[in-house]
Order: structure tokens, then C-alpha cells, then sequence
């Protein structure tokens, strides 16, 4: 072989190895999930599915699980907008205004990743909890009726995806926010601009790679997220991963699972095609 | 010019006792100065003397420990950069990386509610040699046109004064020369004051029409740059601009319209006008390209003072060749030949006499 002819094959052979790991765990299975989710709906895992082709699968969940899934896109999209304003004040003053302290509080941020998601989401069970001493506060000062709950409810559940999902925000924009030129503030600033133009004309604009890789990467796991819904809400608050998880665990309909799952799959991605595209034309903001 | 015009009335740039104080450092210190309506006025020093943080404290972007910075009549100390009449060319540019090369120029213009803005930054493009750039990134241009990019974005604007923070200090030689002849016609052109703050003193000599040598936050010498060369104040400034050669010396007072000074074990004098202290001890000074060598104290001119020593050092520059003299007492003088094709090289190691029309001499406080 010449030197020339190895040069050129060793990219592929580099990539050999993932590749292969990516087909065979990846690759199969989704395959796998796409023929279930045509397989005739009547069969059971006891009798064996039978591979129909059943289109009439998709409309059919659509149909019967249609609360969910919107609920699913909603919760996510409102937990999306209470991470926004957490994170990106959070983002900002981490990467601009906190000096020797900008280390310490990156910590503070992924620390909780320290310890398990369950684990983490069952805490904010106990703090939320009837008993507990936040809703026994807000019973006293009346913000809650006497009868009032925070557990078991849409902002419970809300709550849960913003607090689990935020660091996935909160770290790509800090490190777009930190890339920022600071000398590009004070230009704007010596060009008539107020701290609030400066804001919406050089900050906002610069940081929207890391604000779009941030909601991409808050949104995806939030609105396939099952483990919120089933901790801190009811069935009335369950999402579309609830749903999955009990086709494939409990009811045993892997047709309708596996159609769910790549619709789901198929909603995300448009959003993240949507998303990237705009971030791809200039003057979104 | 609609909307444009502004209300104030433009007028001298005026710092009063001006300091920026950094911990125990003095940034800038006690500097007071006035730069006149419509001049090319320029900041000389090295780095770190304080020069650009009095550029950032007339911007704004800087907070005076204390002083004043006054346009015309009006104190503007206190006012936030956003509503000075003043803009700066920044040392790195700072162009918006994400704004096109019109949105760029636009930008101050926008800020302000000014429109239309096409004309306008039409006509600054065209004024910095960039017609038919306007659509393009900062970051598809090159050094010079980013410079001058920066340049149109901040006269955009008419600002009262414009600060130019070593515009010029990331260019190459050539481009740097083309760009200080561009730089000295736009500014001609547009009227507007020049504060050029740079650290290349050739720059600062070629361009402004005052130069004011800055050291350790205080203003050592201000005047025309001719006037600064031919009679530095001290000697910072005597070697910071250009190069000289000070000899160590006594002063004994004036005869005859001279300081007579004592120095090499010789005396010598100096005119009057061109002595900054009379008694007591000082440093006379010559410039290289003052002094002329010959080969023995009989050549020396009728009326021109010498010191003797011997040649070490020899080297051709080019348009002149560089002797360095070493006298008796140990002192090392230089001396500039031109190479005008008359004088014949001398040898390294030879005896010579390097001497001087007196009153291209200038004397100096030694304690300057």
C-alpha cells in the first residue's frame, strides 16, 4: 500500500471502531423498534406479532394518547421558559460578574449531578410533600388553601423538569456568555448604546449559540421525561414517556411503545432541525 | 447632515488635574492638558505610562479617581460613555462579529434613532476607501480593513472628539505608513479633534500637531513635535523621541548669553534659550545627527565644540552609518554620518573628534 493510499483510508479506519458500536447498539435496535411499531396491533407477547405493516398504528396512538403528548411538548416548553429565566441571568452572572467565585459556582451548578436523578427528583417528593414544612409555610401565609397541595400537580411536575434539566442549559451558555468579548461591550457602549441595547444588540445575539445548543439540550430529555411525571404528579399529569414506559413494561403493547417512541423521536427532531435553522440565518433575535 | 448637527457647542477638549488610581498606583497622575478644537493632537509614551487609560477616562469607560474632563464649557466627567459626543477607535477594533461591515458603521447611528442611515454610512465607507465592503463580515477582512472599518464606524457619528487608541499598532510597516497619510487626510478632512494615543514615536512626530510625551502617569513634555525634538525638557523625553547623546556635566552660570558648563574635563557652552537649568549639575545633550566627526581636534570648525575619543563601533544603516565614540572619560557618543557619498568611512579604532555647532546643543537639569 503507498503512503499516500494509507493516508487517505486512515479517517475510515479511525472511524471503524464507532462505527461498528454505533450499528450494532444503535443502529439494530432502532431498526428493531421500527419494525415493532408496525407490527399488527392484536398480537401479544405470549401469541407472537405478526409483521403487518400496520401504518394504522401511528394515527392510533396519536388518537388515544393525544393529552399526553401535547402535555409532554407543553410541560416541556413551559419548564423550557422557567429555565430561561433562571439560567440565563444565572449563565451571565457566572461568566461576567463573578470573578474568583465563577469556578466555585460552576461547581454549585453540576454538583447536583453529583447524585442520582431519582434520588434528586424524590428529595423535591419530601419537600413538596403535604407534610412538608414549605407547604405547612404557604398554608400559614395563606398563598395555599387550607386543603391546598403542591405535590401531584402540574407545577410540581413543571418544577421537577426546570430543576433536573436546568445545567444542560445553564453550562453551553455559560460558555458562550464567558467567550464574550467584553472589549465589544464597551465599543457598543461608546457607540450610544444603553447597558440595555448593548444587552439586546451584542450580548444577546453572541450568546445565541450557546442559548439555542442549551434549549436543544434542556428540551429533548425534558419532553421524553417520565420520571417527574411519575414522582412528583398523577396519572392526570403523566406524560408521553409515562406512556411508553407502560406500553413496553406494564401493558406489554410493543406496536403502540414503539410507535410512540418514534413519534416522539420524530417531533423532536423537527424541532431541532427548526431550531438550528434559525440559529443558521442571521437576525433572529 | 440632517439630525446630525449636534446642540452643543463643540470646543476644547480640557483635562483638569486629572488621576485614575489603581490600588496604590497612580495610572494617570495630576495630568492636566487642552487639546484644541479641530487639532491631531497625540499621546506619546511607553506602555504602561498611562496613556491609554487617560484615552478610556475621556471616553468614559474609565472613572476618574479625580479630576475633571471638560468639552468647551461643558463637564462631561460623570456622563456615561453612551452620552459622550466621543468615539474611539479601539486598539483591537472591537467590530461587531456578528453585524455586517455597513451594520457595523450603522451601529452608532441606530443607537440614536438616526434614519435614514444609508447615505450616511454610504458616504463614511467611501470616505475610508471601503465602497461595495458593506455586506461583508469583520471577519473577511483584512487588518487594514478592519482599521479602517473601526475608523468609519466611530466619524459615523461626528463626534466632538476622536479617540484613537494605537490604531496602527497591529498593521505591518508599509500598510502602517499608507494608513497614518490616510488617517492625517481624513481628519483634515472631516475637522473633527484627533486624540492618537501610540507608543511609535515616528507616528506620533508624522501625524499630530502636538505631541505631549507621557511617563509614569504624568506629562513630561507637550509642544510641537519639531519643537519637542529640537529642545526636549528632560531627559526621558530626549531619549524616548529619537536618540541623544547627554554628557554629564556642571553648570556655572551665564556669560555672555551662554551657559558656560564644565563636562569631559572640558568646557563648553550653551546658548541661553537652550538651557533648561544654569547652575548646578546638568546634562548636555546633542543629538546624533548634530554632530559631525573628524579626524583630529585641528579639523574641528571655527566657532563648534568637540569631544575626542576613539571609534568602536561602526554600522551601516543605510541612508547614514551609526559611529559610537568612546571619549577618555568613558562616555559613548553616537554620531549619524549621512551617506551622502562625501564623507569617507573611518575605521574602527581610530582616534576622531566629534563636534557640534553650540547651538544645536541643549542642556538639561540632571535631575530630570
Amino acid at each position: 500500500m503507498t503512503r499516500l493510499a494509507r493516508h487517505r483510508l486512515l479517517p475510515y479506519l479511525l472511524l471503524l471502531p464507532g462505527t461498528a458500536w454505533l450499528l450494532l447498539f444503535f443502529g439494530v435496535p432502532l431498526a428493531q423498534l421500527a419494525a415493532a411499531s408496525l407490527y399488527d396491533p392484536t398480537g401479544s407477547l405470549s401469541t407472537g406479532y405478526a409483521m403487518t405493516w400496520a401504518l394504522g398504528n401511528y394515527p392510533d396512538v396519536v388518537q388515544a394518547y393525544w393529552p399526553q403528548l401535547s402535555r409532554s411538548f407543553g410541560y416541556a416548553g413551559l419548564a423550557l421558559a422557567l429555565a430561561l429565566l433562571l439560567g440565563y441571568p444565572l449563565a451571565y452572572a457566572i461568566a461576567r460578574k463573578a470573578g474568583r467565585w465563577k469556578n466555585l459556582l460552576l461547581v454549585c451548578v453540576v454538583a447536583p449531578m453529583f447524585t442520582s436523578f431519582l434520588v434528586r427528583t424524590l428529595a423535591w417528593k419530601t419537600i413538596l410533600s403535604d407534610s412538608g414544612a414549605l407547604v405547612g409555610l404557604l398554608r400559614d401565609v395563606h398563598l395555599l388553601a387550607p386543603d391546598g397541595r403542591l405535590l401531584a400537580t402540574p407545577f410540581a411536575v413543571v418544577l421537577g423538569l426546570t430543576y433536573n434539566f436546568l445545567p444542560f442549559l445553564v453550562l453551553p451558555l455559560y460558555a458562550s456568555l464567558e467567550r464574550l468579548d467584553h472589549r465589544l461591550l464597551e465599543a457598543a457602549s461608546d457607540l450610544y448604546a444603553s447597558p440595555v441595547q448593548a444587552f439586546r444588540r451584542v450580548t444577546l445575539p453572541l450568546s445565541r449559540p450557546g442559548l439555542v445548543a442549551g434549549t436543544l439540550l434542556f428540551f429533548i430529555p425534558a419532553s421524553g421525561d417520565y420520571v417527574n411525571a411519575e414522582l412528583l404528579g398523577t396519572p392526570n399529569e403523566y406524560m408521553i414517556g409515562n406512556v411508553i414506559d407502560s406500553a413496553f413494561l406494564v401493558r406489554l403493547d410493543y406496536p403502540q411503545g414503539a410507535a410512540l417512541s418514534f413519534l416522539l423521536m420524530a417531533v423532536i427532531l423537527a424541532v431541532v432541525f427548526g431550531c438550528l435553522r434559525r440559529a443558521g440565518t442571521e437576525e433572529v433575535w | 447632515m440632517t439630525g446630525m448637527a449636534r446642540e452643543t457647542p463643540a470646543g476644547d477638549l480640557r483635562l483638569a488635574n486629572l488621576t485614575r488610581r489603581f490600588g496604590a498606583l497612580s495610572a494617570v497622575d495630576d495630568l492636566s492638558l487642552t487639546v484644541g478644537q479641530g487639532s491631531f493632537f497625540a499621546l506619546l509614551g511607553a506602555s504602561g505610562c498611562g496613556k491609554t487609560t487617560t484615552l478610556r477616562m475621556i471616553a468614559g469607560l474609565e472613572e476618574p479617581t479625580s479630576g475633571r474632563v471638560l468639552l468647551g464649557d461643558r463637564d462631561i466627567t460623570a456622563l456615561r460613555p453612551y452620552r459622550r459626543p466621543v468615539n474611539t477607535v479601539f486598539q483591537s477594533y472591537a467590530l461587531f462579529p456578528h453585524l455586517s461591515v455597513f451594520e457595523n458603521v450603522a451601529f452608532g447611528l441606530r443607537r440614536r434613532g438616526i434614519r435614514p442611515v444609508d447615505g450616511e454610512v454610504t458616504r463614511m465607507l467611501s470616505l475610508v476607501q471601503l465602497d461595495g465592503y458593506g455586506s461583508r463580515r469583520p471577519a473577511q477582512l483584512s487588518g487594514g480593513e478592519q482599521q479602517r472599518v473601526a475608523l468609519a464606524r466611530a466619524l459615523v457619528n461626528r463626534p466632538q472628539v476622536l479617540l484613537l487608541d494605537e490604531p496602527l499598532g497591529a498593521l505591518d510597516l508599509t500598510l502602517r505608513r499608507r494608513m497614518q497619510v490616510e488617517l492625517k487626510r481624513i481628519q483634515t478632512e472631516v475637522g473633527v479633534t484627533f486624540v492618537h494615543v501610540t507608543h511609535d514615536q515616528e507616528e506620533a512626530i508624522t501625524m499630530a500637531d502636538t505631541v505631549a510625551v507621557m511617563n509614569a502617569g504624568r506629562i513630561e513634555q507637550q509642544g510641537a513635535p519639531a519643537d519637542i525634538y529640537e529642545f526636549p525638557a528632560t531627559a526621558f523625553v530626549a531619549n524616548f523621541l529619537g536618540q541623544s547623546n547627554l554628557l554629564a556635566g556642571e553648570a556655572a552660570g551665564v556669560s555672555g548669553g551662554d551657559v558656560v558648563v564644565t563636562a569631559q574635563g572640558a568646557r563648553f557652552s550653551v546658548p541661553v534659550g537652550r538651557a533648561r537649568a544654569e547652575r548646578g549639575p546638568v546634562q548636555l545633550g546633542v543629538r546624533p545627527e548634530k554632530l559631525r566627526l573628524v579626524g583630529s581636534a585641528d579639523q574641528v570648525p571655527q566657532g563648534h565644540q568637540h569631544v575626542t575619543g576613539v571609534v568602536t563601533d561602526a554600522s551601516y544603516l543605510g541612508v547614514s552609518t551609526q559611529y559610537l565614540l568612546r571619549t577618555g572619560w568613558g562616555a559613548e557618543l553616537s554620531v549619524f554620518v549621512a551617506n551622502s557619498g562625501t564623507s569617507t568611512p573611518v575605521p574602527v579604532g581610530s582616534t576622531a573628534a566629534a563636534c557640534w555647532d553650540p547651538r544645536h546643543a541643549f542642556l538639561l537639569s540632571a535631575s530630570s
